[in-house]
């Protein structure tokens, strides 16, 4: 199934936030967000899974979701948003109840997404008992028991620390290997905008709009830790983006 | 600040001195025989007080009288006669009153023309004494039990929902968005996030709800009612006895200590979660 966005445009009364974006995601790749603060990136996500709607412009679902797929448009969250008095296998039975999957079919799902997030030890912690990177883990098992057509991540690495972020980073790219998934990345991260994306899409500050959109051909599983290759789309990246982002920070500070 | 004041050990030659502590506190732990024996110190001043007379027999009767009065209480079977009532009535009551109050309050919190509706309505009959308006359900319900229990379910109602609400708007606005992008229903996002999300503050407002209960216990019993504890005081009261005045007084306040003790208990088996 892939994603098209047709002319978004959006303003909160009279602040504008983002002009006329236009984008296509493809099934089966990585796409990156990346932009200076306050250019519209959340904003964006929200219209991609319906929990908003933008002022101008539609957001399209091309083809049908695949078989078996419980809720196509999966978010994961920043904060990671689990349920605090639930276990680990119970956040994840959550978005399984309300389809009627319970029990034994349950047990299974839970069982083989923990597994694939390797959290099959942790089924019955609290998420107060987790570090940070495990609760992310468990946020992305959240989403992958509803086997998603699309993925969509709103800096789902940005609350952690650097190193949990290389290995989860390493996690993703594992999962995607074995088994492709559509996603949108949002990210401030440029390192890993390069690490995972098949495509960055560079916003400009607020009003956001696309000032383009970098295709990184290397294989997911041949991207590594300090490439040379990816240091220099990095660079090229951080170029496109610092006046922008030195232009959205004075802005901020202006307001 | 001068150096002086700062309570370190002396300076050690060359190692500097220990950095003063100063952390700690603002996190208080429940020690429970504190609690007790705060209770054991002032009878046992009370009763040492009124044995050599610097506290009249008018002022404050004896404990060791109204543990007496007590014992008798129990023996003659009394006391069940009267526990029994009163507490059927607290029970009933205030089962009316914090269901009903926890099902508006969380309408309140989730639906705006409720909100708008009912807030000013609520904060309007929330400082209403409701003991002042007894004789009005005395002619609604009548005077036997309903009136009674109408008064009680409608004193523990208010609290209830002001705290519910409250309660809900402080849930997690992520955790519903969350519900909503895996396409939970509505009513199990009530369910599953919302109710669980608002327990820490519905069960502290019942906390306070239970207390106005008791309170308007004796209050209820004032009107047509043989038997209770609010009764077996208000008689004491009138005959100024005050060795039963006070037996009954201590009955309430065991009741209280009972009902934030089994309050602290379903705190500690659903609210295990908090960190
Ligand atoms: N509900 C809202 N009402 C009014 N303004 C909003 C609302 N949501 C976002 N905004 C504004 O829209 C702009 C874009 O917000 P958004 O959160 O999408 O930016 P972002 O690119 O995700 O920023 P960041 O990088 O800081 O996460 C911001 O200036 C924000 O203040
Ligand atoms: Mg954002």
């Amino acid at each position: 199934m892939d994603i098209r966005l047709d002319g978004i445009s959006h303003s909160y009364d009279d602040f504008e936030v983002m002009r006329d974006i236009s984008l296509h995601i493809e099934s089966g790749q990585i796409v990156c967000i990346v932009g200076p603060s306050g250019c519209g990136k959340s904003t964006l996500l929200r219209f991609i899974g319906g929990l908003e709607r933008p002022s101008k412009g539609r957001v399209y679902q091309l083809g049908e979701p695949p078989e078996g797929c419980l809720n196509p448009l999966t978010y994961i969250f920043q904060d990671f948003a689990l349920l605090p008095w639930r276990s680990v296998a119970g956040n994840i039975s959550l978005v399984l109840e309300d389809h009627g999957i319970r029990g034994a079919r349950a047990k299974g799902i839970i069982d083989d997404v923990l597994a694939r997030t390797k959290l099959s030890e942790f089924g019955n912690a609290l998420p107060k008992q987790l570090s940070g990177g495990m609760k992310q883990r468990v946020a992305i098992a959240r989403a992958l028991a509803v086997n998603p057509a699309v993925m969509l991540m709103d800096e789902p690495l940005s609350a952690l620390d650097a190193q949990t972020r290389e290995l989860l980073m390493d996690d993703l790219v594992d999962l995607w290997v074995r088994q492709p998934f559509t996603a949108v990345y949002v990210t401030h991260n440029l390192a890993e905008a390069v690490r995972l994306g098949h495509k960055v899409v560079v916003l400009s500050r607020r009003p956001g709009q696309i000032r383009e959109v970098v295709e990184i051909d290397k294989p997911l599983q041949e991207r590594n830790f300090g490439d040379p290759e990816l240091d220099a789309q990095q660079k090229h990246l951080w170029e496109l983006m610092r006046d922008e982002a030195r232009a959205a920070d004075a802005e901020l500070i202006n307001v | 600040m001068s150096d002086t004041t700062i309570s370190t050990p002396a300076e050690t030659a060359g190692k500097g001195r220990t950095v003063a502590f100063r952390g700690g506190g603002f996190a208080p732990k429940s020690h429970r025989w504190v609690g007790a024996a705060v209770f054991v110190f002032l009878i046992l001043i009370a009763e040492w007080g009124t044995r050599t007379g610097w506290i009249s027999s008018l002022t404050l009767p004896k404990p060791s009288d109204v543990l007496e009065t007590f014992k008798e209480l129990y023996t003659s079977g009394l006391l069940f006669k009267h526990l029994g009532p009163s507490l059927s009535r607290l029970a009933i009551g205030a089962i009316i009153g914090v269901s009903l109050g926890i099902s508006v309050g969380i309408l309140i919190g989730l639906f705006s023309y409720i909100r708008s509706g009912l807030v000013p309505l609520v904060a309007a009959i929330f400082p209403i004494p409701k003991i002042a308006l007894l004789p009005l359900f005395v002619i609604w319900f009548g005077i036997g039990e309903g009136s009674k229990y109408a008064l009680i379910a409608f004193g523990t109602f208010t609290p209830t929902v002001v705290a519910t609400y409250g309660a809900v708007d402080n849930v997690d606005r992520s955790l519903i968005r969350m519900g909503q992008s895996f396409g939970l229903s509505w009513f199990s996002i009530v369910r599953k996030i919302v109710l669980p999300g608002a327990m820490p503050g519905i069960l502290s407002g019942m906390r306070i709800s239970l207390a106005i209960a008791i309170i308007l216990l004796v209050a209820a019993e004032m009107l047509g009612a043989e038997y209770g504890i609010g009764a077996y005081i208000l008689e004491a009261g009138s005959l100024y006895d005050l060795e039963r005045l006070f037996a009954g007084v201590v009955i309430l306040s065991l009741l209280g200590v009972i009902t934030s003790g089994v309050i602290g208990l379903i705190e500690r088996r659903l609210l295990g979660w908090r960190s």
